[in-house]
Order: structure tokens, then sequence, then C-alpha cells
């Protein structure tokens, strides 16, 4: 068992740091219905962490407890070492943690540039006045905050449709402009739910190119959801897999690969 | 020139000015539907209720009075001082502020996420309920508002169009006035929504709630912000209104004028408001002028709503409306 402050080495040899992001027996209810039992995991500084498990198992829940869409109804979520409180989404946002969704959500009448600037909104300081007559303070924020914006759309090779509206791009380009939002706000944790869900193979490894080379250049740390396992294991350093509400599984791709109850839950039991 | 044209060109410019009235109110609605997709039927109620706050402020009258003298056996009416049309107006924009987040706290954000209608609905009980408060609070009776604008011919028009046609132009100076703080109001609340920081994230919520709570937008705070600054435009419109015709409750009616204008411009387009505004002043102006007397006059009445069906029949949207594109 690691300590919280201890880091590890990844299968690929990166050194992971400490814990930022804690989840203690969380537990969360919908009326009747449990969507999430007593779970515990961590992540780590630097780390890919994947949450995977079949269909209806809870992932995204949990996703949504973590960026603070849902709160438990029991259970600890510590962050950066502190106790968080039941925060509305748009203050977690505010802590650092960005995120993106399974079904795209996007401004859609905006162009490129200006979605991905509206994730430097909790960045900006200076007061509506100054922004208005566009002098001192204001004038200095936007040139950084918009240098910040075009490095993003640089690195994930979005330059070409900067000014055009969101609601004119393909599918796999919404999510890549999505990445590009919750990247701007330079998050100390992404949450990205099903990044890859509904692309085809070649924008598949575009996406997961992108998401490691994300981690890679940036540093930042990564929480996804993925259904394609192949992608899973290659991406991610640790894994948690979940079944009806449950962990089942927690570690390295290895150790989670060949751990009897998610193959069980994944492959099916006999019962004979 | 042939007089009736010269008549004509007058009651051209009479008809913008009216319409820049008409585009204030139109303003309103487009604010608070842009931003959270409520059709707000009080937006008339909300410029009447301004406008005696504003009056009730100035001339130091007891809110509630009656209601006060009634229960505690006192006779109290005024606390017996003037204030500068300034303070007054301050004031009244602080009340404005109270009544958004009221609106906010007790209304709509139980309403998250409810069908459009009973969004609507809501906003007529509140237009019923502020119209009720402005009178238990102010009164009933009609009230003369004098911020100190400028009113009366301006001799300045007059004198300069006698010398060209050799017949003065009728323009009064409250509508001149009106129209330079209209383009005043709309060039800020552009450069607000494009360029703060406030504007970019209200547009945000116009577009996608999760989206905007994503990247750290409170709706809660949005929202009480577009209802602060329509009332805030209520209350420019209501002293327009008032200084015009007195502050009196048929200024709520306006709100129903503000319809027409809202389907020529469109729901969601701020220039829209205000092109849509100068259509229907200037058209009514002009067909009362030129088509009025050979069907009996009193066209003012319907011709707006007249104008805003035929263009619907063309470009349901409106003017500057969104298209409408369904993707298959």
């Amino acid at each position: 068992m690691l300590s919280n402050t201890d880091g590890y080495v990844t299968e690929d040899g990166r050194t992971i740091g400490g814990v930022v992001m804690e989840m203690k027996n969380i537990t969360l209810r919908f009326g009747g219905v449990t969507a999430i039992k007593d779970i515990t995991f961590d992540i780590r500084e630097g780390e890919i962490r994947a949450i995977i498990g079949p269909n209806g198992a809870g992932k995204s829940s949990m996703l949504n407890v973590v960026s603070g869409f849902y709160v438990p109804q029991e259970g600890e979520v510590f962050f950066r070492g502190e106790k968080r409180p039941a925060l509305k989404p748009f203050e977690v946002a505010r802590q650092g943690i960005a995120r993106t969704f399974q079904n795209i959500a996007l401004f859609e009448g905006m162009s490129v540039l200006d979605n991905v600037m509206t994730g430097r909104l909790t960045q900006m300081k200076a007061g509506f006045i100054s922004q208005s007559i566009w002098r001192g303070k204001a004038e200095k924020e936007e040139v950084e905050n918009r240098e910040i914006c075009e490095r993003v759309i640089d690195f994930l090779e979005i330059q070409s449709i900067r000014k055009t509206p969101v609601s004119r791009l393909p599918y796999g380009l919404k999510k890549r402009v999505e990445l590009a939002r919750a990247l701007a706000s330079e998050p100390k944790l992404l949450l990205l739910d099903e990044p890859m869900a509904g692309m085809n193979v070649e924008e598949k490894e575009d996406m997961s190119r992108f998401i490691l080379d994300v981690n890679d250049e940036f540093g930042t740390t990564i929480a996804l959801i993925e259904h394609d396992m192949g992608v899973v294991m290659d991406l991610s350093d640790r894994v948690v897999v979940m079944d009806y509400g449950k962990k089942i599984g927690d570690g390295t791709p290895s150790e989670v690969r060949n751990n009897q109850a998610v193959i069980d839950a994944y492959l099916g039991v006999s019962h004979d | 020139m042939p007089d009736q044209l010269i008549y004509a060109i007058e009651v051209f410019f009479n008809g913008l000015m009216a319409g820049v009235l008409y585009a204030l109110v139109a303003l309103g609605f487009v604010l608070i539907y842009k931003a959270s997709g409520i059709f707000n039927y009080a937006q008339g109620v909300m410029a009447l209720f301004a406008a005696m706050t504003l009056v009730g402020v100035m001339e130091g009258q007891v809110p509630f009075a009656h209601l006060i003298n009634a229960v505690l056996g006192t006779k109290v009416h005024h606390f017996g001082w003037h204030l500068p049309a300034l303070v007054g107006i301050v004031s009244t924009v602080l009340v404005m502020v109270v009544l958004a987040w009221l609106v906010q706290r007790v209304i709509f954000k139980h309403l998250v996420g409810q069908e459009p209608i009973i969004l609507f609905m809501a906003t007529i009980g509140l237009a019923y309920f502020m119209e009720g408060l402005g009178d238990m609070m102010w009164g009933s009776e009609i009230k003369k508002l004098d911020v100190g604008l400028p009113q009366g011919i301006n001799l300045w028009i007059d004198e300069a169009t006698y010398n060209i046609f050799d017949y003065g132009f009728f323009i009064d100076n409250l509508d001149i006035v009106a129209t330079i703080i209209a383009i005043t109001l709309v060039g800020s609340l552009v450069i607000f929504a494009q360029y703060t920081k406030e504007g970019r994230a209200m547009r945000a919520v116009a577009d996608d709630h999760q989206a905007a709570l994503s990247v750290g937008v409170s709706l809660n705070f949005i929202w009480i912000m577009v209802w602060s600054v329509a009332g805030f435009v209520a209350l420019v419109a209501g002293i327009m209104w008032g200084t015009k015709s007195g502050v009196q409750f048929s200024l709520s009616l306006i709100a129903l004028k503000a319809l027409p204008v809202l389907m020529l411009g469109g729901f969601t387009s701020i220039p829209g408001a205000i092109v849509g505004g100068l259509i229907i002043g200037v058209g009514e102006k002009l067909f009362e002028f030129l088509v009025g007397p050979l069907i009996g006059g009193a066209t003012e009445n319907w011709f707006a709503y007249v104008l805003a069906l035929l263009l619907l029949v063309f470009r349901p949207q409106g003017l500057f409306g969104e298209k409408i594109i369904e993707r298959v």
C-alpha cells in the first residue's frame, strides 16, 4: 500500500507524485437506487487514472461526484490534502478541476476560439469597467489568456478551425474542442468522460495521442472513463474497475487484467 | 417640395423617436430571454414599477403609506424631502437589483429545467404581483416624473427645417434625448456582452448550462445579473415613458407593444430589438398618416400586430433571429 505522499514509478518508467484527489467510502443514491456503493480510491499527481466497467456500473456517476455535479450521501472527498465540503459544480471548477462530457457540452453558438476562451473565465480578475474600456489590467490579462488559449489550440492541432462556429464541426473535432476548453483552464485535475465514445479508429488514435501528450507535456493529472479496453490498457497508469456500483479491482493495467473478479465482470461467470 | 411629402418626413422622424421607446422595452425582453429562455411578461410592469419607485423616492413618499396608516392609525404620507434625480435613480437601481435577486431566489431557482410555458406563466404571475405591490407601495394615482430631461419643441431643428422647407418640423427634445440614451445603452450592452468576463459568462449560460458550470460559471449569479440589467433597462424605459405621459398603470401595457417588435427583430437579437422597434415606430406613424384618413384612423392600435403577423408568414424567426435549422 502506498502512502499519500509517496510516489511510484509507472510501467513505462514515469515518476508519479503524491495524492491529488482522494475519494473515501463514497456512496451515492438516487432514491432507492444505489449508484455507487462505498468506493474508495485516489488519483495521484501526474498520472492517468482510468475508471472502467460494464454499462451501468456507475462510472459516470463517479466522475460526476469528483466534479461536483453529484453530491454523495456518504463518504468524504479530499482535494490536495483538504477535505472538500459539498460544493456546487462551478465552485469545483474554480478549484481547478476541469471536465469534458460524454455527450459534448460546448457553446454551439460561439466560435472555437471563444469556446476555448471560456475556459479562462475563472482566471480573469480585472473589473468589468476596466474590461469594457479595454485599458490597464484587463488588456494585459486578455493578452495573456489569449496566449494560453492559442498554445492549447496549437497543441491540439485545431488552428484551422479557430474561427469556425462550433455547431458546424463534425463530432470528432467537437470532442477535441471540448478537451481544448478544459485544458485552457490549466486544470490541476482533468476529467474526461468517455473521450473516445463514438469515434472511428483514426480519431481514437488521435485522441489517445493527445491525452498522452497533454499528460507528458503539461504534466496534467488525468482521470478518464473509457469503454474501449484496448485504449484503457494502453493509456492509463492505474485502473479502477467498477461493477454494479462497487469497486471490484484497482491497480496497474496488468494487475487488473489478471484479476479474476474483473474477468468475471467482463466475460461473465458460468454458474455450474 | 409638396407639403404632403414634407409632412411625411416629419412623421417619419417622429416615428423613429417613438420606435426608440418600443425598442427600449423590447431590449429588456431580449436580455432575459437570451440568458435564461424565459419570456418575461413582467418587463412592462418592471418599467412601471421602476418609474413609480423613482418618483416615490424623489418625492419622499412613504412606501406602503396606506397600509401603515390603516394598521397603525397614523397619518404618514411624506418624509418631507425632495431628492435630486441622481440619488433617486441610484436608489431605484438598488431596488431593482434587490428585486432581481428576489425573483431568482423565490421563483426561478425552483423552476430550473421546467417547460418554457411554465416559466412564462410564472412571469405572468410576477407581473400581476408587481402591479399590486407597486399600487400598495406608492398608490395608484397618475404621477408626474421630472428628472430634468429637456422637453418641448427643439427650436434649432424647427428653425433649420423652416429655412429649408419653409415649414418647421416639430421634434420633441425629450425624443432626441431618449434616442441618445438608447444608443448609449445599447452600445454599452454590446460592449458588456462581447468584451467583459461577465458578458462572456452570460453568453455561455445562454448557450449551455452544463458546459457553463464546468468552466466555473455560477448560473445563479448570471441570472440575477441579467435580471438586474433588465431591471435597469426597464428603469430607463420607465423614465422616458413616465416623463412623456406621466407615471400611470397603462405604462405596463407598453409590454404588449414590445411583442410585435420582438417578432420582427427576433427574440434573441439585441440589434434586432432596436431595428424592430424603429420599424414598428416609423411604420405605425406613417401608416396612420398616409392610410389612416382613408379608413377612419386609429390604425396605431393594430398596425404593429398585423405587420408582425405578415412577417411571421415569411420569416418565422424574425429579421435577426437565429436560423432554425434541424440537422437530420
